[in-house]
């Protein structure tokens, strides 16, 4: 038995540092994201865009590197860069203290919210009315971590976004908790729901770079902000985020994302 | 290297009380299981002799007809799937306990398996004892459970032990309802410390645990019903 047990744990572990080894050199920019994520990134037909998608693109290009997107789950994504599986991480990645334990940051580069959607009669007026709800989250994202502190309050963890919204469409939960974006998106997209107009938490979000990489970290902050100086960076958000005219555009990248993550 | 180990180990389990995540999902993993065996085992014992019966004596077609399309249905879709059908559209816009739908979900996936293991437990008894039973004067309802379920109840118990071993695991994807159970538990943990080892490894450990000590109680149940055999 215990034999079987030790053998359990050192393939697990050679497993482990082997995958650690893997992914450095080559002229190739591994990127980790979470393609359920309107606008940031998503599916549009067999390619991953978005916002994330696009500037990642571009830093590439600025790096003479080659961008190859991986697609996991978002509670994986910060785990694939610190153990070596991405180069960077790009999800709408807000940046928390608790993340600065395990990996580096960029200079960030959107300022995000994590806004509250409810039913339309919902009695739920703002953040303060949480309180004792039930509230649906998307596993891992800030949304589910902030929401930890509302006075209780049972949290649903959903492996998507979108199973969160269904679940909200349902009644099965009083309230979602989610970035203010993909939030805007999956409202316009359903019936009988509404976002409220105070958010829930105000932040930040940045491109995550394994701790012992300092070489690229500082080369991708400088690329990062040469796309900022020359306006490449404002070019790619107007392309996806519209103040109110392009809205069009907008829905209709999302409702693309939505047919895709349906069919999934 | 063992500083470090100490200290991943205090980071996911010891800080926030993040164990607490592990053990309620353990209880949550064992009380899906628990149910959805007993589900199991009525649903397929039910289902088995309906089938049998049906191909021994030619009767209850359309309740054999029924049972057809369940084993196809169930057997033809993975778990998950069914899972999700369940919980969204089954019971859409009903706010309806989690842990509830995954012992359905699971119980009823589980009694498609059990009826085939039964049914090869039945059809394996030999048509002798039929025979013998139904000239002792005893009806066809009685020689079926007092002749041949007992008989195969000793049959089918190793098989019907693994089935519920692989349920047991299979409850793993109660996650994709935001049920907490252990692994959803290891996941949350996971998704805190942004650290792969410890949680997963935990939580294999766990279910490996849980499935040893299954295998144990089974191989004792096993050994008391053959004491009687020489």
């Amino acid at each position: 038995m215990k034999k079987l047990m030790a053998a359990v744990l050192a393939g697990a572990m050679v497993l482990s540092f082997g995958m650690t080894a893997m992914a450095e050199d080559d002229n190739v920019l591994v990127m980790a994201t979470n393609a359920e994520f309107p606008p940031y990134e998503f599916r549009e037909g067999d390619e991953i865009v978005g916002i994330d998608a696009e500037v990642a693109g571009l830093i590439a290009d600025k790096l003479g590197m080659e961008l190859q997107i991986d697609d996991m789950a978002f509670d994986s994504v910060l785990a694939a860069v610190q153990s070596g599986k991405a180069d960077i991480a790009m999800a709408g990645i807000t940046v928390t203290e608790e993340r600065k334990m395990s990996v580096n940051f960029t200079d960030t580069y959107t300022k995000a919210t994590q806004m509250i959607i409810v039913a339309e009669d919902s009695e739920i007026q703002g953040p303060d009315d949480l309180e004792g709800k039930t509230i649906g989250v998307q596993l891992g994202t800030t949304g589910d971590i902030y929401v930890d502190d509302v006075p209780d309050a049972s949290v649903e963890r959903y492996n998507k976004g979108f199973e969160a919204v269904q679940a909200l469409l349902q009644g099965k939960v009083d309230a979602v908790v989610i970035d203010g974006e993909p939030a805007k998106v999956f409202v316009s997209q359903n019936e009988g729901i509404k976002l409220l107009d105070e958010a829930f938490t105000e932040e930040e979000y940045a491109i995550a770079i394994a701790k012992d990489n300092d070489e690229l970290l500082e080369k991708v902050n400088t690329a990062l902000n040469e796309l900022k100086d020359n306006g490449e960076f404002q070019k790619v958000v107007d392309k996806y985020i519209s103040s109110d005219d392009a809205e069009e555009a907008e829905t209709e990248a999302a409702s693309e994302a939505e047919t895709e993550a349906v069919t999934e | 290297m063992f500083q470090n180990f100490q200290d991943k180990f205090y980071l996911n389990f010891i800080m926030d009380d993040r164990w607490k995540y592990l053990v309620n999902g353990l209880k949550t993993t064992l009380t899906v299981t628990f149910f959805a065996v007993i589900i199991g085992i009525l649903l397929g014992f039910l289902v088995a002799v309906i089938r049998s019966t049906c191909e021994k004596t030619g009767k209850m077609k359309i309740l054999n007809f029924i049972c057809k399309v369940y084993l196809t249905v169930i057997r033809g879709t993975p778990v998950v799937v069914q899972l999700l059908i369940i919980y969204f559209v089954v019971f859409a816009s009903v706010k309806i306990d989690k842990t509830f739908v995954a012992i359905l979900a699971f119980g009823l996936n589980s009694g498609a398996y059990v009826a085939e293991i039964i049914r090869g437990g039945i059809m394996s008894i030999d048509n002798g004892q039929f025979e013998a039973g139904r000239s002792l004067g005893f009806s066809y309802p009685q020689t079926m459970i007092y002749i041949i379920l007992p008989q195969v109840f000793k049959n089918v118990l190793p098989s019907l032990g693994n089935e519920f071993i692989v349920l047991l695991k299979e409850t793993s994807v109660a996650g994709y309802i935001a049920l907490e159970d252990l692994t959803k538990g290891g996941d949350i943990i996971r998704s805190r410390t942004y650290d792969a080892f410890m949680p997963l490894i935990a939580v294999a450990i766990i279910y490996l645990i849980m499935v040893l000590a299954f295998s144990k109680l089974l191989s004792i149940l096993e050994r008391r019903l053959r004491s009687n055999e020489r």
